[in-house]
């Protein structure tokens, strides 16, 4: 592992030292939690290091390079919505080999990015090949729970309750039956280096660190990032890192690592807030808060409390 | 200097792919093609080749990975069947659209189904339209040489496509058969290196490949596209001249057995040509009816001006299928070679017969029976049925 | 300018090669900043520069200069306000304009 993962934060020093290789120009929506994620996952590349940046279809895609506008500083490639994780092995592969063949002499680095649809969903079984194979690539998953680029239908990664445009809350029907699957985990089961799940906080310690400890170790690592979606959840633009907060504090997003099966809190709130905080703010629950409904809530808050206290089981502090 | 060996056609096609030493080969299980990576494998564990082998999880995912690689600079091919070509359906037209020469060999069988495992051409003429070179082998001997003509053709900077290099499953890829080889030096040579103008891990150019095009470009972006298949027409002929100058084993876009002076001919793609010959030989020997052949062996991009003009002294036609399209009006060779003779003003009569589906058998008798009814139809001027099935059980013929 | 040769307007034959492109960051010949419904204005007096804007900007439009003040990109500012909520010294607040 490289020594620079060892120095200690200096969030100053991140902000000005470093330079975007996402770049202005892209057509996400304006707060877009996605744009930030991948921001803030490329700001952690050491400047000396090239790389290749894949991109399952989705709105990042879409919007990041709708020809002939690339808003990456380094080389690019999207295939199609299920297959990221192949793609990349393709590419990561390709490398080894000019390398060995002494037709490249640049050091690459290879990060893909994927929505939850095309991660959790479509995508699943590719991102599970790559990542057992053992390509050393970082998949980043900018996890806005739903299918935001076709208009907000609800995803394996959709929490509970959440109305969407196929899990509509109705009469009859409070929105998302299911639960959301548990990603992270699974990606752990594959027993690869290196799995993390962040998101905004803070002075961004959190992801940054992350994000480079995902790039810099070797073999294959994977990156679950929450990436609000102010369309789909039905909040303002302005409220991302408060919506961020919220999740965290709520404990409805933990943070945590999992370094060669070792799993880590990284960060434990001081006060568990109650669901309902991080719920309220948004369109998509707000059928949880009509009188009596108050069980749905309570369900919820079930859920937050037995999955928080399995994750405390497993991980160190 | 050409070597005898016996080997069968997936022997060959591995064969091939080893002395070509291609950078990168994403490739999944599938009956019949498995032994291509079986092969390469066992080259590669025994050093015999330093090809990456990617371990991929599904065809969809062999196609990506090759999609990848080969866009990243790397020599890419993989190699599949029938359900494994359908599974990559949607990454074909990827790869020809990202304009990127990956070679796949392709072992053909019939699509599930039912599901069967032998031969047909429902895989590959299903993906007739994805914007892949198509080649077509009739024996062991040309499932090699188009497999070594296959990176230059796909590599040349007038194409950039990717290429399927096609043979019949089980006949060909499992029957073992005297073929020649080339020195490994000599296929090396003819091959070379691949040297792409642009790709992801060049230095100091960053490349973006695979964008969202609105409709203000797709539909130019399409245009684009085809110049390269367009072009493929010439290069295909030039590399087989090469070819030829190599080994003298000389290859075009079809062959014609005995069509030169054939008042009765029949369209084939694939091993049952060696069938006709048989039978061709036979009836010239027996009857002194002037029967012949036209073999195809390059479908995309489809010779239609060729074809037309080398029928174009036939009184009657039989075009076979080993696919069923169901449009209710014939098979894909059957509607492509009509529209070519249509548009060529050919006076021709034109049947359309679907056979061999998932390994059905065809025999002698079968092309002694077309043609005895090509010189019917040649007679009367009248076709019955032009969309019929050779080989099949029916009611009250048995 | 990519858009010089690569437009809504060009022939095919002036298309690249399976629009694949040979250069980076050409999205910033696009200006988002035409979306903008609110702006948001920096007040230099109050800010303490401690650079919490900095990473939220979704659109990278909040940038450390040479002498570590702070600029905004308004040719891409699409305006959310994230920026504003964020600084803890109200040293940024949006407008409707």
């Amino acid at each position: 592992m490289d020594n620079n993962l060892n120095k200690p934060y200096n969030f100053k020093e991140e902000m000005t030292s470093k330079k975007d290789r996402f770049v202005p120009g892209h057509r996400m929506c304006a707060g877009c939690g996605g744009a930030v994620t991948v921001r803030s996952v490329l700001r952690s590349l050491h400047p000396e290091d090239k790389a290749v940046i894949g991109n399952a279809t989705s709105c990042l895609e879409v919007s990041s390079y709708m020809y002939p506008y690339s808003a990456y500083e380094d080389s690019y490639i999207h295939n199609a919505f299920e297959n990221a994780g192949a793609t990349m092995s393709g590419v990561e592969t390709a490398y080894n080999v000019l390398k060995k063949k002494g037709k490249i002499d640049d050091t690459y680095k290879f990060i893909t990015f994927g929505g939850d649809g095309g991660t959790y969903d479509i995508g699943f079984q590719s991102l599970s090949g790559a990542m057992e194979r053992g390509h050393d690539f970082v998949y980043v998953c900018y996890d806005n729970g739903a299918y935001m680029n076709t208009g907000t239908q609800r995803s394996s990664a959709t929490p509970r309750y959440a109305d969407t445009t196929t899990t509509p809350a109705g009469k009859v029907k409070d929105g998302k039956v299911q639960t959301r699957k548990d990603l992270a985990a699974i990606m752990a089961a594959h027993n690869i280096p290196y799995v993390g799940q962040t998101t905004f906080y803070g002075n961004f310690k959190d992801i940054y660190t992350k994000a480079e400890k995902a790039i810099y170790t070797p073999g294959p690592a994977f990156l679950n990032v929450m990436s609000p979606c102010p369309r789909g959840w039905g909040y303002e633009t302005s409220d991302l890192m408060e919506i961020c907060r919220l999740a965290v504090d709520t404990c409805y997003w933990p943070m945590f690592e999992v370094v060669d099966g070792v799993w880590t809190l990284t960060y434990e709130p001081k006060k568990k807030l109650p669901i309902e905080d991080f719920l309220r703010p948004q369109r998509r629950f707000k059928h949880l808060f009509k009188p009596g409904n108050e069980y749905l809530i309570e369900e919820f808050q079930k859920e937050i409390d037995k999955n928080w206290k399995e994750l405390l089981k497993k991980c160190t502090m | 200097m050409s070597i005898r060996e016996r080997l069968s056609g997936n022997e060959a096609v591995a064969y091939a792919i080893r002395q070509i030493n291609p950078d990168v080969m994403p490739a999944f299980p599938i009956t019949p093609s498995t032994e291509i990576p079986q092969y390469v494998s066992t080259y590669i564990a025994n050093g015999e080749m330093d090809t990456e082998f990617i371990h991929v999880e599904s065809e969809h995912s062999s196609m990506s990975a090759a999609i990848g690689a080969s866009a990243a600079g790397a020599r890419t091919l993989t190699a599949t069947s029938s359900c494994g070509l359908a599974l990559m359906w949607e990454e074909l037209y990827v790869a020809a659209s990202d304009r990127l020469p990956v070679v796949l060999a392709l072992v053909n069988r019939a699509l599930s189904g039912p599901i069967n495992i032998n031969a047909d051409h429902s895989d590959s003429m299903g993906a007739r339209d994805s914007g892949w070179i198509q080649i077509y082998a009739e024996s062991n001997q040309e499932a090699y040489d188009n497999f070594i003509q296959a990176f230059p053709i796909a590599e040349h900077p007038d194409v950039k496509l990717p290429i399927m290099i096609c043979q019949d499953g089980f006949i060909t890829s499992h029957g073992v058969e005297n073929i020649e080889i080339e020195e490994d030096a000599d296929v090396k040579k003819f091959v070379g290196e691949f040297e792409p103008e642009h790709y992801l891990l060049k230095k100091d150019e960053p490349m973006a490949v695979g964008p969202y095009a609105v409709s203000n470009y797709y539909m130019e972006s399409k245009r684009a596209q085809r110049q390269g298949m367009l072009n493929a027409k010439k290069v295909i002929l030039d590399v087989a001249k090469k070819f030829e100058e190599m080994t003298g084993r000389k290859y075009g876009f079809f062959e014609e057995y005995r069509l030169d002076d054939a008042d009765y001919a029949i369209v084939i793609i694939g091993s049952a040509a060696g069938t006709a010959k048989a039978a061709i030989d036979e009836i010239r020997a027996t009857t002194g009816m002037k029967v012949g052949l036209l073999k195809i062996r390059v479908f995309r991009p489809f010779p239609e001006e060729e074809i037309a003009e080398a029928l174009k002294n036939v009184k009657s036609v039989a075009i076979l299928d080993r696919a069923e399209m169901f449009s209710g009006t014939g098979g894909p060779l059957g509607a492509e070679v009509t529209a070519g003779l249509y548009r060529a003003r050919s006076k021709a009569e034109i049947v359309n017969y679907i056979y061999g589906l998932g390994g059905r058998d065809i025999t002698v008798d079968d092309f002694k029976q077309i043609y005895d009814e090509l010189a019917d139809i040649a007679t009367t001027h009248e076709v019955k049925d032009n969309y019929r099935y050779i080989g099949l059980r029916e009611r009250g013929e048995q | 300018m990519i858009s010089d040769r690569i437009n809504e307007q060009s022939p095919w034959e002036d298309l690249t090669e399976g629009n694949k492109i040979y250069e980076a960051a050409t999205s910033r010949e696009f200006k988002t900043g035409e979306w903008r419904t609110q702006t948001p204005i920096h007040s230099p007096e109050k800010c303490k520069e401690c650079y919490l804007c900095v990473p939220v900007c979704p659109d990278m439009s909040i940038q450390v200069a040479d002498d570590e003040s702070i600029v905004f990109d308004m040719d891409h500012c699409k305006g959310c306000g994230v920026c504003a909520k964020v600084c803890p010294f109200d040293a940024i607040r949006m407008e409707v304009k």
